[in-house]
């Protein structure tokens, strides 16, 4: 892996929005290839402001955005957007198309891929996140733990260099949770999370980073970080009631 | 969800007519509606072949006429138009049943009765036995424009959706008391309305980025590139040419 740019990299990335509000001072970060990484954050941290910038939705007012050394701009988008996969919170958005299949389909055929190599992509990421069988159904006759797993094929299909969940465990029942949790152990692609569950980004990722302010306050091992109850207190960060995370003995 | 009972227009079958491709069955059925309002409005029998034409295609498609009647009550404000017309009709008067009604009323109101009466068993067949997201892609290969083929796909994607969230912000208001009595009660659901559409706005705008995300560029992908059969179109055919055949004939006798 030494040689290959990182999946991510935020270099002092500023924005406000056209009101004036500020919502980002200066974020800088990078992600490995093949890391899972949590981005934790109060509400109105600026985590979604962030997200939007990872694929060219809001362009930066300063600063810059690679992914996988491919800089973010007008003339790299559409490459830009098969790389970078982002999972919204709400799939009744994501899920717009009036089958899974079409759905599904949806990103590769922008792509241009066609006929046996693009229902092979649809069943490949179906497969991925364990619901080969809802193919032919709409997607508003799911459950809503699956339809978050077929957002999740959805970018999937297009092969991402980085997967962005945008709050991967928000309105989900705990065995929706854990489904959701083992398909995203089984992937082999960059991870970013962006969550305030805490317990679910310990589960998932080693790495955590805490965006405070509009910028990286914290960046560090996850268990490290929640074991830390001044540096979560100081972000508006807590743990759930009795749950408590113990350092790792070094 | 309120899932399972929508899509009531269809009822899933596999006879010919089902398996025929919508792109095929939409001008036909067009091609019916022209030649039944092109028919002169004196000529009763051929209306009456018509009606026949369209109960053999029920027949095939085994709709039931029960499921039809049903489904034509969307009909009903346009015989409640045409019953008015003799009455309120000028011209010549006719005595029916001891109630004296305009001549040129009455055969207004037959000419509105039966051309919309067929048009809408038409229209009802071909809803009964092609799937909605079938019609439009049907459309969509006829080349209507893309952008009305793109609304109605979204208009069928998220009714359920918003149905949903106004059921929600119903069962929300009636929690706290409230009943809709009497006008007093409409500034609040007139407002509940602005809420419904302001959120419909907004899922608006994140439908569209998470399109965005996917490489949307303005135009859906065409991804089922199926070619239509010879024998698909002259099978849908059949109906049109009886119908115009009808028509020719009736033209002929007037």
């Amino acid at each position: 892996m030494t040689g290959s740019p990182p999946s991510l990299r935020v270099s002092e990335l500023a924005y406000a929005y056209p009101d004036g509000t500020q919502a980002l001072f200066g974020v800088d970060l990078a992600i490995g290839k093949g890391e899972r990484v949590a981005l934790l954050g109060p509400n109105g941290a600026g985590k979604t402001t962030l997200v939007m910038h990872l694929n060219g939705i809001l362009t930066a007012g300063h600063g810059s955005v690679e992914v996988a050394g491919l800089p973010v701009r007008k003339d790299t988008l559409a490459e830009i957007r098969r790389r970078v996969g982002l999972v919204f919170q709400d799939p009744d958005d994501q899920l717009f198309m009036p089958t899974v299949r079409e759905d599904v389909a949806f990103g590769p055929a922008n792509l241009g891929v066609r006929g046996p190599e693009l229902e092979l992509r649809v069943r490949e990421a179906l497969d991925q996140v364990g619901l080969p069988d809802v193919i032919d159904r709409p997607p508003h006759h799911l459950s809503f733990g699956q339809r978050r797993r077929v957002a999740v094929a959805t970018v999937l299909a297009m092969r991402p260099e980085i997967l962005v969940l945008d709050e991967p465990s928000s309105n989900l029942d705990p065995a929706s949770r854990r489904e959701l949790a083992e398909v995203l152990r089984s992937l082999d692609v960059t991870v970013l999370m962006v969550t305030h569950d805490l317990p679910y980004a310990l589960e998932l990722c080693e790495r955590s980073l805490i965006l405070s302010g509009g910028v990286i306050a914290a960046d560090g091992p996850t268990r490290d970080l929640l074991a830390d109850g001044d540096l979560l207190a100081a972000h508006r960060l807590e743990l759930p009631y009795g749950f408590v995370v113990h350092q790792r003995p070094y | 969800m309120g899932a399972g009972h929508h899509h009531q227009l269809y009822r899933p079958g596999n006879t010919v007519v089902h398996r025929l491709p919508p792109q095929c069955k939409i001008p036909a059925v067009a091609a019916f509606a022209v030649v039944v309002v092109a028919t002169p409005r004196e000529a009763f029998w051929a209306f009456g072949v018509y009606a026949v034409l369209l109960g053999a295609v029920a027949a095939v498609a085994r709709v039931p006429a029960r499921f039809m009647l049903r489904r034509m009550v969307v009909e009903v404000p346009f015989v409640l138009f045409a019953l008015a017309l003799p009455v309120i009709g000028l011209g010549e008067r006719v005595e029916v049943l001891g109630l004296s009604l305009s001549a040129e009323g009455l055969w207004a109101a037959w000419n509105i009765l039966a051309k919309a009466t067929l048009g809408v068993m038409a229209s009802i067949l071909l809803a009964a036995t092609t799937e909605p997201r079938m019609i439009l892609l049907g459309a969509q290969r006829l080349r209507l424009p893309p952008l009305l083929v793109q609304i109605a796909m979204f208009m069928l994607r998220y009714m359920d959706v918003i149905l949903d969230e106004m059921r929600r912000m119903r069962v929300a208001r009636e929690s706290r008391g409230f009943v809709a009595r009497d006008v007093r009660q409409l500034p609040i659901l007139a407002k509940s309305a602005g809420a419904l559409f302001i959120r419909s706005y907004e899922r608006g705008e994140r439908v569209h980025l998470a399109m965005l995300s996917r490489g949307y560029t303005g135009s859906m992908p065409l991804m089922h590139d199926v070619s239509t059969p010879v024998t698909s179109w002259a099978t849908a055919a059949i109906l049109p040419a009886a119908a115009l055949a009808t028509a020719v004939l009736s033209w002929g006798v007037s």
